[in-house]
């Protein structure tokens, strides 16, 4: 099973803060795992097939759509930064 | 020595900075500062308060991260960075950068880059609540252009 975390608008679309999901076998990439979530949600996939929203894998940020997500237990939608 | 905190707790920055002030070696000779408020009005209207989201563990750690890169790269005897998040009422002060230096220009630059690295690279969400409603702050195209010139 893996947590996916959802943070600023991200977490607006989601409607929650994280959610548990059996990611199937054929989800390997960042770009995977968005087309599949707007396959199981178009209304949260639209938000978060944005690539200004990073993803990062057990707490790395997947540095391309190519990086592999298999075996993370948590991941992470992070629109942009903005603290101070 | 470099001090990073991440709390939900109101903080006040008179404390924290005196205390970093006492803490000063015999040679050091400038200490800067900044403090970040939550301000009761923005371009949107009234603010009511922050909400600051954060990635616990993860921000923690890329705060200490960017700190440490900071601090090497002015040559820092200590700089201190207190960050809260949670809800954070109008008013209240949201952020504390302070660096110490034998010189002033290092400590100004350092702490000058520590802010402008907060508001584009820490991961931290904030959205402002008025009486409007809320919305979520993104950094502006002028951040990114602040943030960039620390790279060249």
């Amino acid at each position: 099973m893996t947590k996916l975390l959802f943070f600023g608008r991200a977490r607006d679309a989601a409607g929650c803060s994280e959610m548990i999901c059996d990611l199937p076998a054929n989800v390997e990439t960042v770009a995977e795992l968005r087309s599949w979530l707007h396959q199981r949600d178009p209304e949260l996939g639209s938000v978060l097939m944005a690539r200004d929203i990073r993803v990062a894998a057990d707490h790395t940020i997947c540095v391309s759509e190519a990086t592999s997500v298999r075996g993370a237990s948590e991941i992470a939608f992070m629109p942009p930064m903005s603290g101070g | 020595m470099i001090r990073t905190t991440i709390t939900t707790e109101a903080f006040r920055p008179e404390a924290e900075l005196n205390a970093f002030m006492e803490s000063r070696g015999d040679h050091i000779g400038a200490i800067a500062s900044f403090i970040g408020y939550c301000r009761t009005s923005s371009a949107a209207g009234t603010v009511k308060h922050l909400e600051l989201d954060h990635y616990p563990v993860f921000t923690e750690r890329e705060v200490a991260r960017l700190a440490d890169q900071i601090a090497e790269r002015h040559s820092l005897d200590a700089l201190l960075v207190i960050h809260r998040v949670g809800l954070i009422p109008a008013r209240d002060p949201i952020v504390l950068v302070a660096a110490q230096n034998q010189h002033r220009a290092e400590a100004f630059a350092a702490v000058a880059e520590m802010m402008d690295y907060l508001k584009t690279d820490a991961p931290f969400w904030k959205r402002e609540s008025g009486p409007d409603g809320a919305r979520w702050i993104e950094p502006t195209a002028a951040d990114y252009a602040r943030r960039a010139e620390h790279a060249k």
